[in-house]
């Protein structure tokens, strides 16, 4: 299985953990991929908010190389994977806004590279049989809570990524690896990701709630796909301890990392020496199976 | 709770540039609600999605862009997926955005539009987003230096973020894209 693999800016700062994990697993999975050269910036978060030309014509950049390698783009990035979407719906069904990238862009683009999450192809392209046998550690029953923010399955009609309210893709790979994906309340209710520098109080609160929720079904950590979500809810339990009280110690943890070790990576690896909040005694639960 | 809009705002609606930006119609809103239910943070602000829809409609004008809500917005399209109607509210809360920033209307705690503006710069300068260089000209900006300091050491640390800014990008086509749109636009 071969995809070209756009990383996202993130991934050489902020996600530098979930890059070191993707490309860990990968491999070992058969999955080959290749860095479009030159990659640049899909323009997520701030440039639909200024000038929806210049958000869809940075992604189209991108799409634009990849469609040139003739491969599917595979995204780790849920931002990314929102943009990239967005990009080829607008350039697809509005001519007008065709014509104007096109322009920006030098070169005609038609929205027609697939546009992929890892997660999506572990379960579609993969299949979780094939993914089983790969395996070599379980969860041991670890209780998870996956979270899926926004970015993967909204808006539906653009995402179709699973199902918009109740997706499950992330669970099943969770139950795959040995382990109990939660049925719980908040898996797309949105942690404020994009407010993170700008309304820090508001996103206290919306990462709080999801925490919470996560703990109270009985959550041992809470996996996550994107990005933004996972330094978000992950940083700012600090903030909500100092503005509530409450402790949580609620580790955020890539689903890359505990697919990584599954697969018999180390911690070092997998980056999971860079998560703030502590991981050492989900990694404890799991790992006192391995050396048994 | 009422909905009130000055009289005199009839003549100078705004609703017809709304719609010339975003290309969304919102006639056919029904006021059902779903939109504000489903909004994370509409019960943390003064306005809610489903009210900026109905003055729209009531022909509000600019006093509308200096919502608090058109800067809350987590833009997480929760509203647009739950529309009976199909009404891309994310995409009306975007072309709002880029009008209050066009008349330079009222920004709310958060200077959303600063920290946009810099990391769009980054992008233009470097092709790639630059977290550290954009976190510290917000602070300058803004003049927040205390706030959230205690996680740049931390995260430095855990190599949780950049130090230096990405060589990676194919810098030319981004300058180009820039250079190209903003051609167009003064044509």
């Amino acid at each position: 299985m071969k995809y070209a693999y756009f990383p996202g800016c993130s991934a050489e700062s902020t996600a530098r953990d979930l890059y070191l994990s993707t490309l860990a697993v990968a491999p070992v999975l058969g999955i080959e991929f290749i860095e479009p050269a030159g990659w640049s910036c899909c323009g997520t978060t701030m440039a639909h908010q200024v000038d929806h030309d210049l958000s869809v014509s940075l992604a189209a950049a991108n799409l634009l190389k990849v469609k040139d390698m003739g491969l599917d783009m595979v995204v780790s990035c849920a931002s990314c994977y929102s943009r990239m979407k967005i990009a080829n719906h607008e350039i697809s069904t509005h001519p007008k806004t065709r014509e104007i990238v096109s322009a920006a862009l030098g070169r005609d683009y038609d929205g027609s590279v697939k546009v992929r999450h890892f997660v999506e192809i572990i379960i579609e392209d993969m299949g979780l049989a094939a993914f089983k046998k790969a395996l070599k550690h379980s969860l041991q029953g670890l209780k998870v809570a996956s979270y899926y923010g926004c970015l993967l399955v909204r808006p539906p009609e653009i995402a179709s990524f699973d199902d918009p309210e109740n997706p499950v893709y992330m669970d099943k790979i969770i139950n795959a690896m040995g382990g109990v994906g939660l049925d719980w309340p908040h898996k797309v209710e949105c942690c404020g990701g994009s407010l993170t520098l700008t309304r820090s109080d508001l996103v206290v609160k919306l990462s709080e709630t999801i925490i919470a929720m996560a703990k109270d079904s009985g959550a041992q950590c809470i996996a996550v796909a994107c990005p933004m979500c996972q330094i978000n809810l992950d940083m700012r339990q600090d903030d909500i301890l100092k503005t509530t009280g409450h402790r949580y110690n609620m580790p955020i943890i890539y689903i890359t990392q505990l697919m990584g070790l599954c697969l018999g990576m180390s911690e070092q690896a997998l980056g999971l020496n860079k998560l703030i909040i502590s991981p050492r005694e989900t990694l404890n639960f799991i790992q006192s199976s391995i050396r048994s | 709770m009422p909905i009130r809009i000055k009289k005199e705002a009839v003549k100078r609606g705004i609703i017809n540039r709304v719609k010339e930006i975003s290309g969304i119609d919102i006639n056919t809103c029904l006021q059902c609600k779903k939109c504000t239910n489903g909004c994370p943070v509409s019960g943390y602000t003064s306005s809610s999605p489903s009210e900026i829809i109905k003055k729209l409609q009531l022909g509000a004008g600019e006093e509308l862009l200096d919502s608090e809500i058109i800067w809350t917005c987590v833009s997480c399209a929760t509203c647009f997926s739950r529309c009976p109607m199909e009404i891309d509210m994310g995409g009306v809360m975007d072309a709002l955005r880029v009008m209050a920033a066009e008349t330079g209307a009222a920004k709310p705690d958060g200077n959303m539009p600063l920290m946009n503006k810099i990391l769009l710069g980054t992008i233009k300068t470097f092709g790639r987003t630059y977290d550290l260089g954009a976190m510290a000209l917000y602070k300058a900006g803004t003049a927040s230096y205390m706030k959230d300091m205690d996680k740049v050491p931390m995260i430095l640390k855990k190599g949780k973020i950049a130090l230096l800014p990405s060589q990676g990008a194919d810098k030319k086509m981004v300058k180009q894209i820039f250079n190209n749109l903003e051609k167009a636009r003064k044509k």
